[in-house]
């Protein structure tokens, strides 16, 4: 018997988990894919939100400014890459000037700090590569930029080291309602619980469905990005949003915490979940729009494109959403007709931000719930792969000399190196596919984008794991590089 | 810290002969830093041949070229040190360079002058923009060729391939030699970029079909490569609405294009060449760094391999003279002559029974064969006596040497380069792939050793075109 079943190891799901251990409790994460962060979590803008979008009085408001200011300390104690860059709201237009100003009142309502109004000359002081068409702008000095991957893995990992148990490649196909608690149906086992914390991303709405009446549906909103070089990274030095439009906070031009420039996301409602591909209209948009915040965009530096899915809640029979209350907020309690049962549901933007909040939120939602005591011992703080690119050159001796396996650079473009590599498979919850490996490492990030490292990380990886190398994966099931050896294709 | 007189940064073609040269005047403490486990650089995937036609004279494979080289670069016993990577340059006098490996660490050398020889890279998918999903399954065709010719991998079933490059045709004919189902090879311009005898050994001969003026508008298939939507393109390169096609693959290789490797040469301050994408070099091919050279694709995109040794034949002597002789004015900034980009379009008019193209050296000559009323051939078009042989030849008994790989047992690696030591039948390429593939030898085999005496009943050994050392 379980006290939790997490539904989904997404940010939120990996977030609760961690808070969720520091108690004493047996839960446990049941993941569909072979990884964490295989959702919405792995692809976003990386950004951590001031606070002044979301509606004062709002959920998305109080977790958005906490997870906010959670962040740097968080990413101190779990180690993963954060950047308190501060984020600017740029305006095009003189007649629109009022909404900057609207903006601030609504962040200094929600608590956002240091919100103030820059004419066209501060911005270009701050901003020297500022589109010229940028007339005026909002300038939060805590937006900060965070390493999406690095979070989500470092929560999991410190969850899983605190005893929270994580199944890969179960996918939830039903839920029971028992006498006290839940019996949650997976392909590989049944799994009997005492609660159930959904954070199943763009399937919220399924598996809310699959307990309550007051049905949910959730559409997904695509989000097309381009990732730049990082020759181009310092084009923008800030996160640069414009002021936002009826789909959303418009495009964004941002550095990323590990120095390249990231323009997106699009906003198109789609009817399927797993609809991550891109377009070229979506990507020409993008382009097109990036122009107005900054000048000089390299169109030959563009290293790749990607989509991600925002987990938009289209429809919610419930209370609140009748009177207009809940609308556009975060879904995140005890669903009214499910007794133990939690929706963590519709995290859209800020979500990534908020999850620090949604964590602590959603954990003492638990606490009081099963009346859970602290453990005696909860290690805090976990260590990340050591960074052969970030490190300086006495330290990547030291480490060489300790293990030679830091010496050998497998992904030339980022420099990461097979000792990384190996680190990553061999920790907790240890990467499985190259995409695990890329998102844990880098190897495979760069301006090659895996040409030249692929076939030696898939070698590493079916040699640490004792596979064959047509058996290893780049995320899913059926995503293989090589034939298997009796098609005589492996010769 | 470590001193020598001449660092090389890259074993590649263009490294070697760098050293080979600066050796050659008189250089003694040289010493070439390689990231790979060998010297060769990518010529260790190049199993196929073609190379060596100007430098050596005679028609070798990849492999045997760099052996050439790798022997050479033994005799005069010019040390390297492999699986080491040089992170940081600086210029001066004397130049730093800092490194690393397994066994040394971080360590840095002071070098008299170094010349940058790292070679380039390929364009990836992100950089054409192609929209739709992000599967496994697409490789860029260098990815596949090191899978197949090195790890002995077969990366696919079903392939469609994009840009025509000489890369792309290779890897077309490689992945249907070794038993995957080539769908088309699409070209976005209205002209190939590869040569003309690739056109014709690679894709005429196995009936893969070039689409110009297309490409790939959409990928499908969110794990694996489903298929790829190809669109014709107007004379804008913009897709034409209502052209599209969906092929079905499972493999996407991307051939489109390759980019010299510069982050080193920009971190030293190098000056940089838009056109080129290499650094800015001056008649003696010194960067604007003091004391670093650059040759070979590092300094700009070469067509052949040959070209690549000549001009780092020339760097190794500039370095050697600087080392020598000391500073010179720099004087003026030199761009190096770029071979005129290769525009193929097989005349599609030609007479498929009558006019040929000539397979026997990167001109692809058009040469007409005509049958005379006693029966013989007259020859008309060719510019050599190679292209009169070759037309006798495929007027009457068309030949092709085959090239491939041999699975090895007990070696460092699992295969070895192979080739039939003369050309053999056309229409017994598939009888002979099918003996090649079937083949295992024992560990170690050296180049030149003959790997199966008599392949597919012609009477042509397969021969060795590279070594392959035991496994201690």
């Amino acid at each position: 018997m379980y006290d939790v079943v997490i539904i989904g190891a997404g940010v939120s799901g990996c977030a609760i988990a961690r808070e969720l251990s520091r108690y004493e409790v047996k839960a446990v994460v049941l993941e569909k894919a072979l990884d964490v962060c295989e959702g919405t979590s792995k692809a976003n803008s990386g950004i951590v939100h001031a606070g002044y979008d979301a509606r004062p009085g709002s959920l998305k408001a109080r977790l958005n400014v906490e997870g906010s200011r959670k962040m740097a300390a968080l990413s101190r104690e779990l180690d993963f890459p954060y950047k308190q860059n501060g984020s600017l709201v740029l305006c095009f237009d003189e007649k629109e000037k009022d909404k900057l100003e609207e903006l601030k009142i609504r962040g200094e309502a929600n608590g956002v700090d240091g919100l103030c109004i820059l004419s066209r000359e501060q911005l270009v002081e701050k901003e020297p590569n500022v589109g010229e068409g940028a007339v005026a702008a909002l300038y939060a000095p805590s937006g900060a930029i965070v390493c999406p991957f690095g979070l989500t893995i470092a929560l999991a990992e410190n969850a899983a080291v605190n005893g929270v148990e994580f199944e890969f490649g179960t996918e939830v196909s039903g839920i029971e309602s028992q006498e006290c608690g839940y019996l949650v149906h997976t392909q590989k086992a049944d799994y009997e619980t005492r609660t159930v914390i959904n954070a199943a991303g763009v399937r919220a709405d399924e598996i809310h469905n699959m307990v309550s009446h007051m049905k949910m549906k959730i559409t997904p909103r695509k989000g097309e990005y381009l990732l730049y070089d990082k020759k181009a990274g310092g084009l923008a030095v800030h996160t640069l949003f414009q002021l936002p439009t009826a789909l959303g906070k418009g495009i964004l031009a941002t550095p990323t915490v590990h120095g390249n420039l990231l323009l997106g996301p699009t906003a198109q409602d789609i009817p399927e979940k797993d609809g991550t591909d891109t377009s070229r209209e979506g990507l020409e948009q993008i382009v097109e729009k990036a122009a107005l915040s900054i000048r000089h965009i390299p169109k030959k530096d563009v290293i790749t494109s990607f989509a991600g899915l925002r987990a938009h809640i289209t429809a919610y029979a419930c209370e609140q959403e009748k009177d207009g209350g809940a609308k556009g907020d975060f879904v995140i309690g005890e669903v009214p007709d499910a007794p133990g049962f939690i929706d963590v549901a519709g995290i859209e933007s800020p979500g990534l931000t908020s999850a620090p909040a949604i964590g602590e939120y959603v954990a003492d939602m638990v606490k009081q719930l099963l009346g859970l005591r602290e453990k005696a011992v909860f290690t805090s703080r976990r260590k990340g792969i050591p960074s052969m690119s970030l490190l300086s050159d006495e330290e990547r001796h030291r480490l060489i000399k300790e293990n030679p396996a830091y010496g050998n650079v497998i992904c030339r473009c980022e420099m990461v190196t097979e000792g990384e590599i190996i680190d990553a498979i061999k920790r907790p919850l240890g990467a499985v596919t190259t995409d695990g490996i890329k998102r844990r490492t880098r190897a495979g990030m760069g301006r090659c984008q895996s040409g030249f490292c692929n076939p030696r990380v898939v070698e590493i990886l079916a040699r640490e794991l004792g596979r064959e190398e047509s058996g290893i994966r780049k995320s899913g099931e059926d995503s293989w590089y090589i034939l298997p050896s009796k098609e005589g294709g492996s010769l | 810290m470590k001193k020598a007189d001449l660092v090389v940064i890259g074993g590649g073609p263009a490294g070697m002969a760098a050293a080979l040269s600066a050796c050659e005047k008189g250089i003694k403490d040289i010493l070439i830093l390689e990231r790979d486990r060998d010297l060769g650089g990518i010529l260790n995937q190049c199993i196929h041949n073609g190379f060596g036609l100007h430098a050596f004279k005679e028609e070798l494979t990849g492999t045997e070229y760099a052996a050439r080289y790798i022997d050479m670069i033994m005799e005069k016993r010019i040390p390297s040190l492999l699986n080491t990577m040089a992170v940081d340059v600086q210029g001066g006098s004397p130049c730093v360079v800092t490194a690393m490996n397994k066994e040394q660490g971080m360590f840095q050398v002071e070098a008299k002058a170094v010349v940058f020889a790292m070679g380039c890279r390929e364009r990836p998918r992100g950089a054409m923009n192609i929209p739709g999903f992000r599967p496994a399954g697409i490789f860029s065709a260098g990815t596949a060729q090191r899978y197949v010719n090195i790890e002995g991998r077969m990366p696919g079933r079903e392939v469609v391939v994009l840009g025509s490059g000489d890369i792309g045709l290779i890897m077309a004919r490689r992945m249907t030699l070794q038993g995957a189902r080539v769908k088309m090879v699409a070209e976005i311009m209205p002209y190939s970029g590869g040569l003309k005898r690739n056109i014709v050994q690679c894709l005429d001969d196995f009936g893969i079909p070039l689409k110009l003026s297309h490409t790939v508008t959409e990928i499908h298939g969110k794990d694996r490569v489903e298929g790829v939507t190809v669109s014709r393109v107007d004379e804008n390169l913009n897709p034409v609405p209502g052209s599209e096609e969906f092929v079905k693959c499972d493999t996407l290789l991307l051939s489109c294009g390759l980019i010299p490797e510069n982050e080193l040469s920009q971190g030293a301050g190098a000056g940089m060449d838009d056109v080129t994408g290499g650094p800015v070099v001056n008649e003696r091919l010194e960067t604007t760094v003091q004391g670093i050279f650059a040759c070979g694709n590092v300094l700009h995109v070469h067509d052949l391999v040959d070209n690549v040794s000549r001009e780092a034949w020339q760097a190794g002597a500039f370095a050697a003279d600087y080392i020598l002789n000391g500073k010179e004015d720099w004087g003026e900034a030199v761009r190096p002559k770029i071979p005129a980009k290769t525009k193929c379009t097989l005349p599609g008019d030609r007479d498929l029974a009558s006019q040929l193209i000539c397979i026997g050296c990167p001109a692809g000559c058009l040469i007409t064969a005509e049958k005379m009323e006693d029966g013989s051939l007259l020859i008309t078009g060719n510019t050599c006596q190679k292209g009169e042989d070759y037309a006798r030849s495929e007027m009457t008994a068309p030949v092709r040497g085959v090239t491939s790989i041999i699975r090895v047992k007990d070696g460092w690696g699992r295969v070895v380069p192979v080739k039939t030591a003369s050309e053999i039948p056309k229409g017994k390429i598939s009888a002979c792939m099918e003996e090649i593939r079937a083949a295992v030898v024992q560990a170690p085999v050296k180049i030149g050793d003959i790997l199966i005496e008599n392949v597919a009943g012609t009477l042509v050994p397969v021969i060795a075109t590279g070594n392959m050392p035991r496994k201690p």
